[in-house]
């Protein structure tokens, strides 16, 4: 069901301001999506001040200096701090990115920092993906086969192999499917550009025998259909992927099926 | 999970209040809004197609509402609308096409939609006034 407003119980309060730091001449202004389950207060947004002489020069790195030397009750996932895990999705500065591989420096004014958005937030900045992982579950994410398996491994050639690249690369961060209107208005029944470009790289793949059960299983109003070439997926990808080009690839391939 | 026994309570975190618009993103939206409005649009073409029909009298009341400065500012707006749809259309034909799915082609077909349906909307109010 479409709804425009944020449900009362998210409606998002000011917060407190923290300290700014002592003697620092190069401050960073972050405004933080705050939620404590503990309380089960509205989420409120905290205002923090960060030292940029003496931080490193991604959001990550502030938020981190937040966490390690201002409040340690922030909450938000990371891990590789080099855009190959997907931990630190969030919506920066209004636009979904890695906190790792973005810039403090390419924001003008205030960094502000909520979840990925339209999701159940567990707490901070940690959003809830268990649909999502559901979702990519649903399109069976791996080499489906017949045939028996080879001795070896299963041959590729090199041309079909080039068929993957732009695909295979996805880290299933979710930036994309949570810039994405149309997945924020039907998540539970449209499947998203993520799960759809890894959906199309099985599709795609010159190994996969099961292209027509795939095929069957997205051929759906919702699950496929949705997509209204918004292309806010295209925008955001940290890897520069096209999900959107990806989900026109399935379309193509499901009307020519037909003849 | 600490607030797993939360449920339903879990904050749903904000979207379009925090989302920067885009060009492609307003361009989406614009498409529907003109695709809804379009349908009240063809009232007034159906409106003024019975009016003919029924008579001069009431044709003449018709075409006076539409020919006042306030009815040609609605159909001023219900053309564009209607040429705004309409190469809305022609890039989702290109879309479906798999051909410009660059956010640069696709930035570039949207300033071209925005340009062409106000020229097209333009043109046909200069036939019409020409012609009548």
């Amino acid at each position: 069901m479409v709804q425009f407003t944020l449900p009362k119980n998210s409606k998002v309060r000011t917060g407190k301001t923290w300290p700014k730091p002592e003697g620092a001449t190069r401050i960073k202004e972050f405004r933080i999506y705050r939620f404590d389950p503990e309380t089960g207060e509205n989420p409120r947004l905290d205002t923090y001040f960060v030292d940029l002489d003496d931080c490193g020069p991604m959001v990550l790195h502030g938020l981190l200096k937040i966490k390690d030397e201002v409040d340690s009750t922030l909450a938000f996932r990371r891990s590789c701090r080099e855009g190959i895990c997907g931990s630190c999705a969030m919506n920066i500065a209004g636009e979904n990115a890695l906190a790792c591989i973005t810039a403090m420096e390419d924001i003008k004014g205030p960094v502000t920092v909520y979840p990925l958005p339209h999701m159940q937030v567990v707490k901070d900045l940690v959003p809830d993906l268990t649909l999502l992982y559901a979702q990519h579950r649903l399109i069976e994410p791996w080499l489906k086969t017949d045939t028996p398996a080879p001795d070896r491994e299963w041959r590729q050639s090199k041309d079909d192999r080039k068929k993957l690249d732009g695909l295979y690369e996805c880290i299933l961060c979710f930036c994309c499917a949570t810039s994405c209107p149309s997945y924020w208005w039907n998540a539970e029944r449209y499947l998203g550009p993520a799960v759809l470009l890894q959906a199309y790289r099985w599709i795609a793949d010159s190994r996969d025998e099961a292209v027509d059960e795939r095929l069957d299983e997205l051929e759906d109003p919702f699950r496929l259909y949705r997509c209204h070439t918004i292309m806010n997926c295209v925008r955001v990808c940290p890897k520069g992927l096209n999900p959107a080009k990806a989900i026109a690839a399935i379309k193509e391939d499901l009307a020519l099926r037909r003849f | 999970m600490a607030n797993s026994d939360l449920g339903e309570k879990r904050p749903l975190s904000p979207h379009l209040q925090v989302y920067r618009p885009n060009l492609t993103m307003m361009m989406s939206i614009l498409h529907r809004i003109t695709g809804a409005a379009l349908y009240f649009a063809i009232l007034l073409g159906v409106w003024w197609l019975v009016a003919l029909a029924a008579g001069p009298g009431y044709f003449a009341f018709v075409d006076g509402i539409f020919r006042s400065w306030l009815g040609l500012l609605v159909l001023f707006g219900a053309t564009y609308g209607l040429f705004h749809h309409m190469m809305g259309g022609i890039r989702h034909l290109i879309w479906d096409a798999g051909k410009a799915f660059s956010i640069k082609s696709a930035e570039h077909m949207a300033w071209m939609s925005l340009a062409l349906a106000a020229g097209l909307t333009v043109v046909v109010f200069i036939a019409g006034f020409a012609a009548s």
